[in-house]
């Protein structure tokens, strides 16, 4: 009777936890299944160095498509996470130079402003009521403007031994960026996740009226997610730097890191209605979007139609998302 | 709010009649307070010709907005503005090289056509595949993108304007008004005459309120859902098309400039972002506000940076002044 009743409940654990994290691993077994296509078609194979340029690429819209993850579980969105990422970018081509030491300290001051700028948001967003959309389309106008002011045309410097560790390959094998990338889940996501104030950004997300009834730190809440969606932003926008050596104030890129990462938090299971979701599915659907592309260069699609396909593929892919109108029974379960 | 005036005796005031609420005075008071501002640096600010131009450029981003505010009464948005104001744009000129003489005549119908078709396809993703607009419409704007990248690197006969998209974008043909803001006041006039005089208006609302209540009550919401989003792509294609004709040339990335300032220019307007709420006269000042002061700034040779923190600024600001949502205990 016992062991029964134990290894049902052991089972129904499993069933539960895969139905929780569906969207995760739905996201994951794509990115594996292309990127597995992509290895098999790539001249070189799974080299350390393929895996690192990889890798180097895929990382920074992860990082960013983490910090967009924290505001949208509360329900909120965060449209000036690649403003604050391209201003990282700036102000780390300016500050993290010299020694090593200097750019360790550099890094820290590129880290506190990062995260100053999401506090910032999130202070505009609690204590000013204001929608997210708006507040950060508008802070994101702010910070762009400070990064044109400390980078007016592209260029600048970055510490190049910080840089070449942070980029290149541990023990000659494993892709740093990919253990930054561990690092920074292990450090800020998960004591994140179990923290009192990330599960409150859960239930904020599910239904705030709920949730500040319940006595919720509903502000706090808030605040820390914007917060922290400014401080992983800023490791993107270093992580940027170590990459390019150089800072660029750019728009398109800005603009592009923003939409991509809506996109990857989608690809990965979380729900834009807040509530339900993860950062580990938004890494892997960053992941996902970045093998896009590289599938289109090994498949030497011509570069005209690249833009197309791209295109096609993002809609598609959010647009598994109405797989979910199947399951309805009643139809005012729709307009939720 | 939405002109609905239950209960006073006395019959609506002039003022809420006409759709003055306190976020449009306080918009107008803005434009007021730029313009002084202005003309403290230079007297050229109040100069009719200077005034005309602003007004001129700000057709635009007018017709922009009335499109996006129809999708934002909805509580959506719509982000493939950009390059459907691109799209527009090229269908229009390229239709000239595909129909030759009928061409001429069918560019501007056949550019506003595309866009249309666009905004259907958004709707019907967010209508019937209940996608959230966010993220359907970029990824639409993706797929736009796709298609115009290959139309101009391999099949576009022309991207030249024709001589009516320029008559319409810049000539001046009654007492010097320039003609693109009558085209701006005619779809302004639509718009409010939708919005305050029929049903699929007051159904507009209501879906922004509350969809599934406006279902209940047999709205056909997922038609106003793709009325609105089809009459959103329709606006930025033909204000590409118009676009098209002032700078005499379709080119890649032109719209990438107007979503930003279309959506602050509704929202600084005092409409609503999550939907139900909001009124057209907001939105014409607000887009006048943001034309002035993108103009005022940029007189002033502000370099690009400082202009960009001013701008985000302000719109901050003026949102804490009026724009504030309800506290959390209500």
């Amino acid at each position: 009777m016992t062991t029964t009743g134990t290894r049902r409940s052991a089972l129904s654990n499993w069933r539960f936890w895969f139905a929780h994290n569906s969207g995760v691993l739905t996201a994951a077994a794509l990115f594996v299944a292309m990127f597995t296509l992509y290895i098999s078609n790539h001249s070189a194979g799974l080299t350390p160095a393929v895996a690192t340029t990889a890798a180097n690429k895929a990382v920074l819209l992860a990082l960013v498509a983490m910090a967009q993850t924290l505001p949208v579980l509360t329900r909120g969105l965060d449209l000036s996470v690649g403003m604050v990422f391209v201003m990282a970018n700036c102000i780390a081509s300016v500050i993290v130079v010299g020694t090593v030491g200097e750019g360790l300290l550099g890094i820290l001051a590129v880290l506190a402003i990062g995260a100053l700028a999401g506090f910032i948001n999130g202070a505009i967003v609690v204590w000013g009521r204001l929608q997210p959309i708006i507040t950060t389309l508008a802070t994101g106008a702010v910070y762009y403007g400070i990064s044109l002011f400390v980078r007016p045309g592209p260029g600048g410097d970055v510490q190049s031994d910080i840089a070449d560790f942070l980029t290149g390959q541990l023990f000659d094998t494993v892709p740093a960026a990919l253990v930054v990338l561990l690092f920074v889940v292990l450090v800020v996501w998960i004591p994140y996740r179990r923290s009192v104030l990330g599960r409150a950004a859960y239930a904020v997300g599910s239904n705030e009226q709920a949730a500040y009834m319940s006595g919720v730190p509903v502000q706090r809440a808030k605040l820390l997610a914007y917060t922290l969606a400014g401080l992983l932003a800023s490791v993107a926008g270093l992580m940027l730097t170590f990459n390019t050596y150089s800072g660029e104030a750019s728009a398109p890129i800005a603009g592009s890191y923003t939409l991509n990462s809506i996109a990857a938090v989608v690809i990965g299971g979380t729900s834009l209605f807040g509530g339900w979701g993860s950062a580990i599915g938004s890494i892997f659907g960053a992941f996902v979007l970045r093998t896009i592309e590289d599938l289109l260069f090994v498949f030497d699609l011509p570069p005209l139609w690249q833009p197309l396909f791209q295109g096609v593929v993002l809609l598609i892919a959010v647009s598994l998302g109405a797989l979910r109108i199947l399951r309805v029974r009643n139809r005012l379960e729709l307009f939720s | 709010m939405t002109g609905v005036d239950i209960g006073s005796t006395r019959g609506p005031r002039l003022a809420e009649r006409l759709g003055i609420d306190r976020s449009v005075a306080i918009a107008f008071a803005c434009i007021l307070l730029i313009l002084a501002g202005g003309a403290m640096y230079s007297r050229e600010f109040l100069s009719p010709e200077y005034l005309l131009q602003q007004l001129q450029v700000g057709a635009f981003l007018g017709i922009i907005a009335s499109g996006a505010m129809m999708v934002i009464l909805l509580g959506h948005i719509d982000l493939s503005i950009p390059w459907v104001v691109t799209l527009g744009a090229m269908m229009a000129t390229a239709m000239v090289g595909w129909g030759g003489a009928a061409g001429i005549w069918l560019c501007i119908p056949f550019g506003v056509f595309c866009g249309a078709v666009i905004g259907v396809l958004n709707g019907v993703g967010v209508a019937y595949l209940r996608l959230p607009s966010m993220i359907f419409t970029l990824g639409m704007n993706a797929v736009v993108q796709g298609l115009m990248v290959l139309h101009t690197g391999g099949f576009a006969p022309l991207d030249q304007a024709t001589p009516a998209m320029h008559f319409i974008a810049v000539q001046r043909s009654l007492f010097g008004i320039p003609n693109a803001l009558f085209v701006w006041a005619l779809v302004g006039c639509f718009v409010i005459y939708v919005l305050k005089r029929t049903a699929f208006g007051r159904a507009v609302y209501a879906v922004g309120n509350q969809e599934a209540a406006a279902y209940l009550s047999g709205v056909n919401t997922n038609r106003v859902l793709i009325g609105c989003f089809a009459f959103s792509g329709a606006m930025a294609a033909f204000a590409g098309v118009l676009l098209a004709g002032y700078s005499n040339k379709a080119y890649q990335n032109m719209g990438d400039a107007y979503l930003l300032p279309a959506i602050a220019a509704v929202v600084l307007g005092g409409t609503n972002i999550l939907g139900g709420r909001g009124n057209y006269l907001g939105t014409i000042a607000g887009v006048i506000l943001i034309t002035l002061l993108q103009s005022i700034l940029s007189v002033m040779q502000m370099p690009e940076a400082g202009r960009q923190v001013i701008y985000g600024c302000v719109i901050i600001a003026m949102l804490l002044i009026y724009g504030r949502s309800a506290k959390a205990r209500s």
